[in-house]
C-alpha cells in the first residue's frame, strides 16, 4: 500500500514535468494571441511603418523576410537534397567519405547560428563578395563586398543545409529496398533508379524536409545581425545587393533599442504574431504533409 | 514494354549519363561537406591576428584574460572574462531547469502516458521548440521579467536569471526528444522482464528503463547544454548586457553569444577588436564540435553497445 502511494508520487512528478511543458507552450501563445491581435490589421500587414517605426506597418519586413527565406530555398535546397542522394544512394553506410559527410552535418547542425553570422560576413561578404568586386565592379567601388541579401540568404542556406540533409536522407532511407532491386534487376542503372523509382517514392517526405529547413531559416535573426538586415528601410529591396528588413531583427530592434518602447509594445506583439504565424503555419503544412506521405506508405 | 529502355545505343547512353550523375553527385556532397572545414577557416582566418600579427598582439593579449571587456575606449581592454562568467551563469541556470523538465517529461512520455496523451505532448514539444529564439527573447523581455523581478526582488529588471530562465525554453525540447528516443528504444524484454519478476510500472521505469537509457539522455543533456550557450537572441535581449565579473545570479550578465551580437555591426574591419570578436566566434564553434563529439560517442557506440550486451 505503502509502495503504490510512494509509486503515485514517482509518476505524478515526471506527469508535472510534462505538464510544465503544456502550460509553458500554452502562456506564451496565449500571451502574444492575445498582445497581438489587438493591433493585427490589414493596413498593418501592407504599410510600411511611419512616424519613426512609433506607427504605420510592418510590410517591408514581411517583404524581405519572404525574398530572403525564397533565396535561401534557391541556393541551399538542391545542395542539401544531393547530397542526401549521396549518403543514402551511393554510399554504404561504412564507406570512410559517407562517414566524414555525416560527421560534419551532425557537426554543422550543433554550431552556434551566431558562428554563421561570422561566417558569412567572413567568407560570403569578405571574401566571395570583395572578389567579385575586383573583378566586376569599378575602381574604388563597394557593390558586393558589403552586407547584403544575397549574402545573408546564402549563410541562412548553410545554417539550414544540415536540416535538409538529415531528413531527406531518412525518406531516402526508407523507399523499400525492393524497389529498387527491382529496378535493377530490369537493367536499369543507378542513376535511373535513383531518378525514377527512388526520388517519386520520397516527394513527400522530400518536401517535409524543404518546409522544416524553411521555417528554421525563417526564424533565425543571429546570422543576419551583421550580414545585411536593416534597421529601417524607405524602400523595398530590388537587387541582390541590397540591404533589407526582417521581421525578426524589425522586432529585436523594436523591443530593445526602440526610443519609447512602452508605447510600440501593441506594434512589437503585432509583430510576434506574424513571425509566430508565418513559422508554424511552415511547420504545420510539413506535419500534414508528413502524416499524409506515412498514410500513402501504409497503404501500398 | 520496358521502361529502361535495351537497345544498345540507348543503352550505352544511359550508362554514360549515370556516370555523369555519379561524378556531379559526389561533387556536390563533397562541397556541402567542405563547408564545416570553411567555416572554421574563415572564422580562424579573421581570428588569427590576435596570435599573428604582432601589432594586434600588443594590443589585444595582455588584457585578454583580465576582467575588463572595454573594447571601445581610449585605452581599450579585452577581457573575456566577465564573458565567460556571463555564459556560464546564464548556461548553469538553464540547464539547472531543463534538464530535470526535459528528462522528467520525457520519462513520463515513454513509460507512464497512455497512447493518446504520447500524440499530444510530443506536437507541443515540438511547437516549443519552432519557436524561433527572438519570440523567446521577446516574452522573456516583456513577460518574464517582470515576474522574476516580482519574485526575486532583484535591482535591475533583465539580470542573468532571466536570461537563463528563458534559455531553458529552448533547451527542453532538444533535451526532451533525445531522451525520448533513448527511453522508447529500451528494448521492451528487459521492461518485461522485470515485470515478471514482479517489479511495478515505476520500479521498472526509474530502476531499469531510466538507467540503460542513461547514455543517451546523457548526450541529450549535453546537446542542450550545447543549444544554451550558443543561443543568442534570447541573452542579446533578456540578460541586460552588462559585461560585470559577478556571480550574482540577480546581476546582469553579458554572454559571449552577445558580445558578438552586438558588436559586431558596429566595429571597424581588421580592428584588433573585430579580430578578437573572431576569435571569440573560433572559441563557440569549437566547444559545439567538442560537446557534439562528445555526445555522438555516448549515443552510438555506448547505448548500441549495451543494447547488445556485451
Amino acid at each position: 500500500m505503502n509502495k503504490r502511494l510512494l509509486g503515485n508520487f514517482y509518476i505524478g512528478i515526471t506527469a508535472f514535468a510534462a505538464l510544465l511543458i503544456f502550460l509553458l507552450v500554452a502562456f506564451i501563445l496565449l500571451d502574444i494571441f492575445r498582445g497581438g491581435l489587438a493591433k493585427l490589421s490589414w493596413e498593418f500587414l501592407t504599410q510600411p511603418p511611419k512616424e519613426g517605426m512609433t506607427a504605420g506597418g510592418i510590410f517591408p519586413a514581411i517583404y524581405g523576410t519572404v525574398v530572403l527565406v525564397l533565396l535561401m530555398t534557391i541556393l541551399g535546397l538542391p545542395l542539401g537534397i544531393i547530397t542526401a542522394i549521396y549518403l543514402s544512394e551511393y554510399t554504404t553506410a561504412e564507406n570512410w567519405l559517407a562517414r566524414t559527410v555525416r560527421f560534419a552535418v551532425s557537426n554543422l547542425a550543433s554550431v552556434p547560428s551566431i558562428v554563421f553570422g561570422l561566417f558569412g560576413l567572413g567568407f560570403f561578404v569578405q571574401f566571395v563578395g570583395t572578389g567579385i568586386d575586383a573583378v566586376v565592379a569599378p575602381k574604388d567601388e563597394v557593390i558586393y563586398g558589403k552586407p547584403a541579401l544575397i549574402w545573408a540568404a546564402a549563410t541562412l542556406a548553410v545554417l539550414t543545409l544540415p536540416v535538409v540533409i538529415v531528413s531527406v536522407e531518412e525518406t531516402l532511407r526508407a523507399v523499400p529496398r525492393d524497389y529498387r532491386e527491382a529496378a535493377l534487376a530490369l537493367g536499369a542503372t543507378k542513376w535511373q533508379t535513383t531518378w525514377k523509382v527512388v526520388l517519386p517514392n520520397a516527394v513527400g517526405g522530400i518536401l517535409t524536409g524543404a518546409i522544416l529547413a524553411v521555417s528554421r531559416g525563417a526564424g533565425e535573426v543571429a546570422p543576419l545581425l551583421f550580414t545585411g538586415a536593416a534597421f529601417f528601410l524607405p524602400k523595398l529591396p530590388n537587387s541582390l545587393d541590397d540591404q533589407f528588413m526582417h521581421l525578426g531583427y524589425h522586432l529585436y530592434v523594436l523591443a530593445t533599442q526602440s526610443v519609447d518602447v512602452e508605447q510600440t509594445l501593441p506594434l512589437q506583439y503585432a509583430t510576434t504574431l506574424v513571425l509566430l504565424a508565418l513559422t508554424f503555419l511552415l511547420n504545420l503544412s510539413a506535419i500534414l504533409i508528413r502524416y499524409r506521405f506515412r498514410q500513402k506508405l501504409i497503404r501500398t | 514494354m520496358n521502361k529502361f529502355s535495351s537497345t544498345p545505343a540507348v543503352n550505352q547512353r544511359a550508362k554514360a549519363v549515370d556516370q555523369v550523375m555519379r561524378g556531379v553527385i559526389t561533387t556536390l556532397a563533397l562541397v556541402s561537406f567542405s563547408f564545416i572545414f570553411l567555416i572554421l577557416l574563415f572564422t580562424f582566418k579573421e581570428a588569427k591576428d590576435v596570435f599573428f600579427d604582432a601589432e594586434t598582439r600588443q594590443a589585444v593579449l595582455p588584457t585578454l584574460l583580465s576582467t575588463n571587456w572595454q573594447p571601445v575606449s581610449e585605452n581599450p581592454k579585452y577581457g573575456i572574462v566577465p564573458l565567460l562568467i556571463g555564459t556560464l551563469k546564464t548556461t548553469l541556470i538553464a540547464m539547472v531547469i531543463a534538464i530535470p523538465v526535459g528528462v522528467l517529461a520525457a520519462l513520463y512520455t515513454a513509460c507512464f502516458a497512455p497512447i493518446w496523451l504520447r500524440e499530444i505532448i510530443k506536437p507541443v514539444v515540438e511547437l516549443l521548440a519552432g519557436f524561433p529564439s527572438v519570440v523567446i527573447g521577446f516574452f522573456a523581455l516583456f513577460v518574464l521579467a517582470g515576474a522574476l523581478q516580482t519574485l526575486t526582488g532583484a535591482e535591475f529588471r533583465l539580470n542573468a536569471l532571466v536570461g537563463g530562465v528563458a534559455i531553458s525554453f529552448s533547451a527542453i525540447p532538444i533535451i526532451f526528444t533525445i531522451a525520448e528516443d533513448a527511453l522508447s528504444s529500451v528494448p521492451k524484454s528487459i521492461q518485461e522482464a522485470s515485470y515478471g519478476l514482479g517489479a511495478t510500472q515505476w520500479e521498472t521505469a526509474f530502476y531499469i528503463t531510466l538507467p540503460a537509457a542513461y547514455p543517451g539522455i546523457f548526450a541529450g543533456a549535453l546537446l542542450g547544454f550545447g543549444r544554451a550557450v550558443g543561443e543568442t537572441m534570447i541573452v542579446l535581449m533578456a540578460t541586460g548586457n552588462a559585461p560585470i565579473s559577478s556571480w550574482t545570479l540577480t546581476d546582469s550578465a553579458r554572454t559571449l553569444t552577445a558580445t558578438i551580437g552586438a558588436e559586431m555591426a558596429e566595429v571597424v574591419f581588421g580592428d584588433p577588436h573585430y579580430n578578437v570578436l573572431f576569435l571569440i566566434g573560433v572559441v563557440l564553434f569549437l566547444f559545439a564540435l567538442l560537446l557534439n563529439s562528445i555526445a555522438e560517442f555516448y549515443i552510438k557506440a555506448k547505448l548500441m553497445r549495451k543494447f547488445r550486451g556485451s
